[in-house]
């Protein structure tokens, strides 16, 4: 109870609250705006916050995470392309739902999915904080290792049809963590006797490259488009009646959100899967599923709006992320030395506690911008794509020179960045890349501390928790294998599709 | 298109694009060259664990790096060729012009100061881009604008002030290396 209290008490300025605000309502435009992302948007504003006070730059960043989503999903129901990549499965049935005239609703229905998802998700985490409390403690040096190790299999496992070139990607990420002096016996790893490689590759500036400058680029050399999109006439309160008639399905789904939000490298995608999966199976009409049905939309959108706060779990408790939005935040995390972790829950309970508050408040804040403003936003999905591009281009600029005021940087930047727009183009993931630098970094660190204590190979895994994970690993890559070998059985078809789409990011 | 998903192999599926043959060779390419250099860039510490070896974890990444983009070669090589592949790297090669903006507006920032390169350049990428209306260009302008009082004046991120600014008034000139 002193830790809520506390936790209200740093929270209750007028600059942490203004960062909620402007990261809330700018996440909710950034997430509406076709080709912009929350990931474009974190890379860039990542550097200045780390002039701010860590509170102040997380809740900013968080706000931003919060909120794409709901923003995300006013041109998926109104103009058929989806805000940000994981509100590609709102289209499903918030598109027909459009053209058969019921727009208003479908964006209602969204809106209150998405408000309710993300408060289950938070209130979930709070709910958990006390068994994160006592369990994050008992993570020594080799189980963060394996949960990192855990993380990297899931990712690259989590990308099918691609595994090859999702191992070759986390791989390339974990030896650009590599490059440059290392910090225990002092040798230069890979810097070709060059002075600007010697201090390393930078998070920041790879991040930058990937999402936001490759971005900028593949806006700018493709042809100029301007979405339009019909306003919305009428009242948006009725989607929160409505949802309470499917209660079943948004809890279910936020259920799924939560879940798969937990587990590192599978995220948004999965949980809305599943959830969609199963409204479809329990639902009275599941032959209107893709046809403009109201509790497909709730599934969609309850599923991935829960997903944020569930991960931040990993990275608060064992400062492990993910996914790629709350590995940028680890960054954060590290350069006001605070160092999320068990020691976070034991030391700074008040501080956790905070970030969690914080979230249900965004979520406050962005319903009522929405009920009010969906008009404004479908105005601003209108901006033509290259001029676009322009804008995210001079953004990134501070970005990147920020940093340490250095060209070096922003030409490796820009190299990143034409790596982006490959992947991109090629529909090739992102994320392993930077969730190989950040979770490679922390294997050796921890491998290197857990090995000082090991004996014998068989050591490593003679805790309840390091042996746990390593069977999990074991568990995840057989079930792997006998999926695909069943698959490759029954000739499945392959379907190509875009809910993936990597450009979306 | 999107197709409607019905089984956990098609959610995660992602098929091949053009350009992806190509994309998956220079990549092995690389892979087998920084494994060829791992003996003369990194160093074998006699005497340390070898968890503690600092060639442990490049060795390792470029191992899976080699493994990993072998296969995925192999895979793209053996699979039906797309049409497209020359368009999609030309498409590629184009990115190259706009790095070149980026540069020579990272290297005119510190020069001509950031609100005023800031501002031509915004302008000129507009003009390049095919918007030509009085209207988008002064957009362009205005959006160069609020970027650089939003983030050197209020957040006051490090950007250098410009050297042109050493050649304006002293109160003008205080004031401009600090806020714009």
């Amino acid at each position: 109870m002193e830790d809520l209290v506390s936790a209200f008490g740093l929270l209750a300025r007028w600059d942490v609250l203004l960062a909620l605000m402007i990261g809330s309502i700018g996440g909710v435009i950034i997430g509406a705006i076709p080709g912009v992302g929350a990931a474009v948007a974190i890379a860039i504003l990542l550097p200045a916050t780390f002039s701010l006070d860590p509170l102040v730059g997380l809740t900013m960043l968080l706000g931003i995470y919060g909120s794409s989503m709901y923003g995300g999903s006013i041109p998926a129901i109104l103009i058929n392309t989806p805000g940000t990549a994981v509100n590609a499965l709102t289209t499903y049935d918030g598109y027909p739902m459009t053209q058969r005239g019921d727009s208003r609703r479908a964006v209602s229905l969204a809106y209150s999915a998405s408000f309710f998802g993300g408060v289950v998700g938070i209130l979930c985490l709070i709910l958990l904080s006390p068994a994160l409390a006592w369990i994050a403690p008992h993570f020594g040096s080799r189980e963060i290792f394996l949960a990192a190790l855990l993380g990297i299999v899931l990712v690259v496992l989590a990308h099918r049809g691609q595994i090859f070139a999702a191992g070759m990607l986390a791989s390339f990420g974990i030896f650009l963590g590599t490059i440059g002096l290392e910090p225990i016996q002092y040798t230069q790893r890979f810097t070709f006797g060059q002075t600007w490689l010697s201090s390393g590759v930078d998070l920041i500036v790879v991040v930058l490259g990937l999402f936001a400058l490759s971005q900028a680029f593949l806006l700018l050399v493709e042809k100029d488009s301007s979405p339009q999109a019909q306003p919305l006439t009428g009242s948006l309160f009725s989607g929160l009646k409505e949802l309470f008639q499917h209660k079943r399905v948004a809890s279910a789904a936020s259920g799924f959100g939560v879940v798969m939000g937990m587990i590192p490298g599978v995220g948004e995608f999965t949980a809305q899967f599943m959830s969609y999966t199963y409204a479809q199976k329990t639902s009275d009409k599941p032959e209107l599923f893709g046809k403009g049905s109201p509790e497909g939309l709730i599934a969609s959108e309850a599923a991935n709006n829960a997903v944020p706060a569930a991960a931040m779990i990993p990275l608060l408790a064992l400062g492990v992320p993910g996914e790629a939005l709350t590995a940028m935040m680890l960054s954060v995390f590290y350069v006001h030395n605070v160092i999320p972790g068990p020691q976070l829950f034991q030391n700074q309970m008040d501080f956790v506690l905070a970030l969690y508050v914080a979230m249900l408040v965004l979520n406050v804040m962005v319903l009522i911008f929405l009920l009010f403003s969906t008009n404004l936003l479908t105005k601003i999905i209108q901006i033509p794509t290259r001029f676009l591009g322009i804008v995210i281009l001079t953004l990134s600029f501070v970005g990147v020179y920020s940093l340490r005021n250095s060209a070096t940087d922003c030409a490796i930047a820009a190299g990143f960045g034409v790596l982006g727009l490959i992947l991109k183009r090629l529909n090739l993931p992102v994320v392993p890349i930077v969730l190989g630098m950040v979770l490679g970094g922390i294997m050796e660190t921890k491998l290197r501390s857990a090995m000082a204590r090991v004996k014998e190979p068989l050591d490593f895994i003679d805790r309840p928790i390091a042996a746990f994970l390593f069977i999990t690993i074991l568990i995840v890559i057989a079930l792997h294998i006998r999926t695909m070998i069943n698959e490759h059985k029954k000739r499945m078809p392959d379907e190509d599709h875009e809910l993936h789409d990597t450009q979306l990011r | 298109m999107i197709v409607k998903i019905k089984t956990l192999k098609q959610l995660f599926q992602r098929n091949r694009r053009p350009g992806n043959l190509f994309f998956a060779g220079v990549f092995l390419a690389l892979a087998l060259f920084l494994l060829v250099q791992i003996p003369h860039q990194t160093v074998w510490k006699s005497g340390a664990k070898w968890s503690a070896q600092p060639a442990l974890w490049p060795a390792i990444s470029i191992v899976g790096m080699t493994l990993f983009a072998s296969l995925n070669w192999t895979s793209a090589f053996v699979s039906p060729k797309i049409a497209g592949r020359w368009k999609e790297i030309s498409f590629w090669l184009l990115s190259l012009e706009y790095v070149a903006w980026f540069m020579v507006y990272v290297a005119l920032v510190p020069k001509a100061g950031y609100l005023p390169t800031t501002i031509v350049f915004a302008v000129l990428l507009a003009m390049r881009t095919g918007y030509r209306t009085k209207k988008m260009l002064v957009c362009a302008a205005l959006t160069a604008v609020v970027v650089v009082v939003v983030f050197k004046a209020f957040l006051q991120v490090k950007v250098p002030g410009g050297q042109v600014y050493e050649y304006l008034p002293d109160a003008l000139r205080s004031f401009m290396l600090t806020y714009l």
